[in-house]
C-alpha cells in the first residue's frame, strides 16, 4: 500500500516536472495557427517561419552574437578570478567570493533598472557592447562557480612535482594546472552562454529595438500574438542547449579517460 | 620566504583585479546609480540655482521678496539647456499643476525682455501672485527627497511635513508588496510539500530509478526558463491540454479558469522553482548515516515515529536552506507573472519595470528596487550564514 503511493507520488512528479517540456516539442511541427493541440497535420511552416522571418532571424543572430561576447568576456573575467582565489593568498576572500556571486541573488529588475539609468548615462544603452556588458555580469558567477570547483579538484602534489622537476612556475601553470582546470572553464563557459541566451529581463531594460534578443523575441511573441513559431524556437533553444551540454559531457568524458590514462 | 607570501598575494590580487573592476562597475555602480535615482531630486535646483539658495530664506506666506523673484528671472533667462528646463518643469508641474502652462508663458517673455532684470513677473502672469506656485519651487529646491520611498510604502508629506498615509485609491504599493509575499509564500510551501517527500524518495532509491527522479529535476533546470513559461501556457490555456483531458474524461463540463490568475502563476512557479527545493534537501538527506533510521527502530521506535524523531529533525537544514532559496527567488520574479498572471498577480518586479520602462518615473523604481534589493540581501545573508553552518551532527 505505502509503496503503491510511493510509487505513484514519485511518477506524478516526474510528469509534473517533464510534461510542459514535451508537449511544447511537437507543436513546432504543427500545421495549424494556434500554439494549441490537437495537431491536424505535421508541417515545416513554423520552423520555415523561425529561419526566414525577419523579426526571428535578427533575433537569432543578435542572441548569437551577444551570446558569444557576453560568454568571451565573463570567461576570461571569471577564470581569472578563480586562478587568482585559489589556495587563499588573499586577504578577504571569503567576502569577495560573495560579492561575485552576487549578480547570481540581485533580483534581476532591480539591476536592469539600475543598468538602464547608468547605462544611458555612459551613452551605451540600445548598443550591442552594453548588452553584451550587462549579460556578462549575470554570466560571470557561473563561470566562477565551475573554474573553482575545477581547479579544486586538482590534485596540488601534481603541481609540485613539476615544480621539482625544475618547471618554472609559467611552465608548471601552462603544462600541468591550465590543461587541467580546462575543462572547467569549458563548462563555465557553457554555463554563460546558455545563461545570456535565456536572459530576458535585463534586456528588456538595456537593449534597443536593434538587439532584440531570441528570448526577448519570445517573451513578446507570447504575451502579444502567440503562435506556434514560439514552439519552433523553444525546440531550437532546448536542442541548442542539450549540443552544449553533450560538448560539455564529451569534454568531460575525454579529460577523464586522459588522466585515467596518465594515473595508469 | 615572507616575499614569497607577498608575491604570492600581489600575484593572486592581479587576477581578481580585473572582475572587481568590471563588477564595481558594472554591478555596483548601477545599483548605486538605481539608490540616488530614489533619493536625488536636483533637476530643479540645478537649473535655478539662484533661486534656490535665495527661496531657503523665504517663509512661505505670501510672496517672496523681490531678490528672490529677481534671482528666478535670472535664472530663467540663463536657462539654455532644453532637456534640464523640461525635466524641471516636468517636476514642477507634477507638484503643482499648471506650472508647465505659467512657464511656458513666462520663459519666452523672460527671454524676449531686453533687460531680465527689469521684468516684473506679477505682469506677465497673475498667477505669479498665487503662493501655492511658490511653495512647489520651494519644496522642490532640496537637492535629496524623501518623496520616492515614501510612496514606494503609501505615505507621503502632507502640506505641513507630517509623514501622512497615502489614500487608498491613489497608490497601491503595499497591497502589491504582501501579494509578492503571499505568491512567494505559496510557492515555497507548495515546492516543500512536493519536494521534501520527492528528495527522500529519491535518496531511498538506488539505481535507475534514483536517476530518472534526479534527471527529472536537472532537466528542466537545463532548459530555458522562456520555453518552461510557453509550454505552461500551452498545458494551462481554456483550450491547453489540462483542460481538454479533465473535459475528456468527465471531471468538468466548462474549461477551468487556470490561466492569467493565480492559481496558473503558482503552478508554474512551482515547476520552475521545485528543482531549487528538492536538490538541497535531497544532498543534506544523503548525508544522514543510513543506519540511524534502523538503530531507532531497534530501540522500539516504529517508523513514523523513527522519521519524526530522527530523520525529519536531521533534514531540516535542508528543507529550511531550499525553502529561503526558493523564496528569495520568487519575490523577484518577473517573466512568469507577467506572461501567466492577471492584472491582479502582478508582483512588485512588474511594477518596477513599468515605472521604469513604461513612465520613465527611475525615483519610484528606484525606490521600490530598493526596498526589493534590501529583502533579498537579507535573505541572502540569512541563507549565507545558514548553509555554511548546516553540517549534519555526527556525518
Amino acid at each position: 500500500m505505502f509503496r503503491a503511493l510511493q510509487a505513484t507520488f514519485g511518477i506524478a512528479v516526474v510528469v509534473f516536472l517533464l510534461m510542459p517540456i514535451f508537449a511544447i516539442l511537437p507543436l513546432a511541427f504543427t500545421s495549424s495557427v494556434f500554439l494549441n493541440y490537437p495537431i491536424p497535420a505535421y508541417s515545416m511552416r513554423w520552423m520555415h517561419e523561425l529561419t526566414t522571418a525577419e523579426v526571428w532571424r535578427t533575433s537569432i543572430l543578435n542572441s548569437l552574437i551577444i551570446g558569444s561576447g557576453a560568454t568571451v568576456l565573463a570567461t576570461v573575467l571569471g577564470t581569472l578570478a578563480s586562478l587568482g582565489m585559489r589556495r587563499g593568498a588573499l586577504p578577504m576572500a571569503g567576502l569577495l567570493r560573495t560579492m561575485f556571486l552576487l549578480p547570481m541573488v540581485v533580483p534581476a529588475v532591480v539591476l536592469g533598472v539600475g543598468m538602464q539609468i547608468f547605462l544611458v548615462r555612459l551613452g551605451l544603452a540600445s548598443t550591442y557592447l552594453g548588452v553584451i556588458i550587462a549579460h556578462a555580469v549575470l554570466c560571470i558567477p557561473f563561470v566562477i562557480v565551475s573554474v573553482s570547483a575545477a581547479l579544486q579538484g586538482i590534485d596540488p602534489t601534481i603541481e609540485r612535482a613539476a615544480s621539482s622537476l625544475g618547471a618554472r612556475p609559467v611552465t608548471v601553470f601552462r603544462r600541468v594546472t591550465l590543461p587541467l582546470a580546462i575543462p572547467g572553464v569549458v563548462s563555465g563557459a557553457i554555463f554563460a552562454f546558455a545563461t545570456s541566451l535565456d536572459e530576458v529581463v535585463l534586456t528588456l531594460f538595456v537593449a534597443g529595438p536593434n538587439q532584440r534578443t531570441l528570448a526577448r523575441q519570445m517573451f513578446s511573441s507570447i504575451r502579444e500574438n502567440i503562435s506556434p513559431t514560439v514552439a519552433a524556437a523553444a525546440l531550437l533553444l532546448i536542442v541548442g542547449t542539450l549540443c552544449l551540454g553533450g560538448l560539455g559531457a564529451l569534454l568531460r568524458w575525454r579529460q577523464g579517460r586522459k588522466t585515467a590514462a596518465a594515473a595508469a | 620566504m615572507k616575499s614569497g607570501v607577498l608575491r604570492d598575494r600581489s600575484g593572486a590580487l592581479l587576477l581578481v583585479l580585473p572582475v572587481i573592476v568590471f563588477l564595481a562597475v558594472f554591478f555596483l555602480w548601477p545599483l548605486w546609480t538605481m539608490v540616488t535615482a530614489a533619493f536625488v531630486d536636483d533637476a530643479v535646483s540645478k537649473v535655478l540655482p539662484r533661486t534656490a539658495s535665495s527661496i531657503v530664506s523665504w517663509d512661505g506666506q505670501g510672496v517672496p521678496s523681490q531678490a528672490t523673484r529677481k534671482a528666478l528671472v535670472q535664472d530663467l533667462s540663463a536657462a539654455s539647456e532644453e532637456q534640464a528646463l523640461g525635466e524641471a518643469v516636468r517636476r514642477l508641474n507634477s507638484a503643482a499643476s499648471g506650472f508647465r502652462t505659467l512657464l511656458g508663458r513666462t520663459i519666452p517673455a523672460v527671454k524676449a525682455a531686453p533687460d531680465p532684470a527689469q521684468v516684473d513677473l506679477a505682469a506677465v502672469d497673475p498667477r505669479w501672485n498665487d503662493t501655492r506656485f511658490w511653495v512647489a519651487l520651494k519644496e522642490a529646491m532640496p537637492p535629496y527627497t524623501d518623496r520616492n520611498i515614501l510612496a514606494a510604502l503609501d505615505l507621503k508629506r502632507d502640506a505641513s511635513g507630517i509623514i501622512v498615509a497615502e489614500a487608498a485609491d491613489v497608490s497601491a504599493h503595499r497591497l502589491i508588496m504582501l501579494r509578492t509575499l503571499m505568491v512567494a509564500a505559496m510557492v515555497t510551501v507548495a515546492c516543500a510539500v512536493i519536494g521534501f517527500p520527492y528528495a527522500m524518495l529519491a535518496a531511498s532509491l538506488t539505481g535507475w530509478k534514483r536517476s530518472v527522479l534526479l534527471l527529472a529535476v536537472v532537466l528542466p533546470l537545463w532548459t530555458s526558463l522562456l520555453v518552461r513559461t510557453a509550454a505552461w501556457f500551452i498545458l494551462l490555456q481554456n483550450e491547453g491540454l489540462i483542460n481538454r483531458a479533465l473535459q475528456a474524461i468527465g471531471l468538468i463540463d466548462s474549461p477551468l479558469p487556470l490561466i492569467f490568475n493565480r492559481l496558473g502563476v503558482v503552478i508554474a512557479m512551482t515547476h520552475v522553482l521545485l528543482p531549487f527545493m528538492v536538490l538541497p534537501i535531497y544532498s543534506v538527506i544523503l548525508g544522514i548515516p543510513r543506519n540511524l533510521m534502523s538503530a531507532a527502530q531497534s530501540m522500539g521506535a516504529g517508523p513514523i515515529r523513527a522519521f519524526w524523531r530522527v530523520l525529519l529533525p536531521l533534514s531540516l537544514p535542508g528543507l529550511l536552506s531550499g525553502s529561503l532559496l526558493v523564496f528569495m527567488v520568487a519575490i523577484g520574479y518577473y517573466i512568469t507573472p507577467a506572461l501567466l498572471g492577471g492584472a491582479n498577480d502582478q508582483m512588485i518586479s512588474s511594477v518596477i519595470a513599468f515605472y521604469a520602462t513604461g513612465t520613465a518615473n527611475w525615483g519610484l523604481a528606484g525606490a521600490l528596487g530598493l526596498i526589493l534589493l534590501v529583502v533579498t540581501t537579507v535573505l541572502y545573508a540569512i541563507y549565507g550564514r545558514f548553509s555554511t553552518s548546516q553540517q549534519v551532527p555526527g556525518a
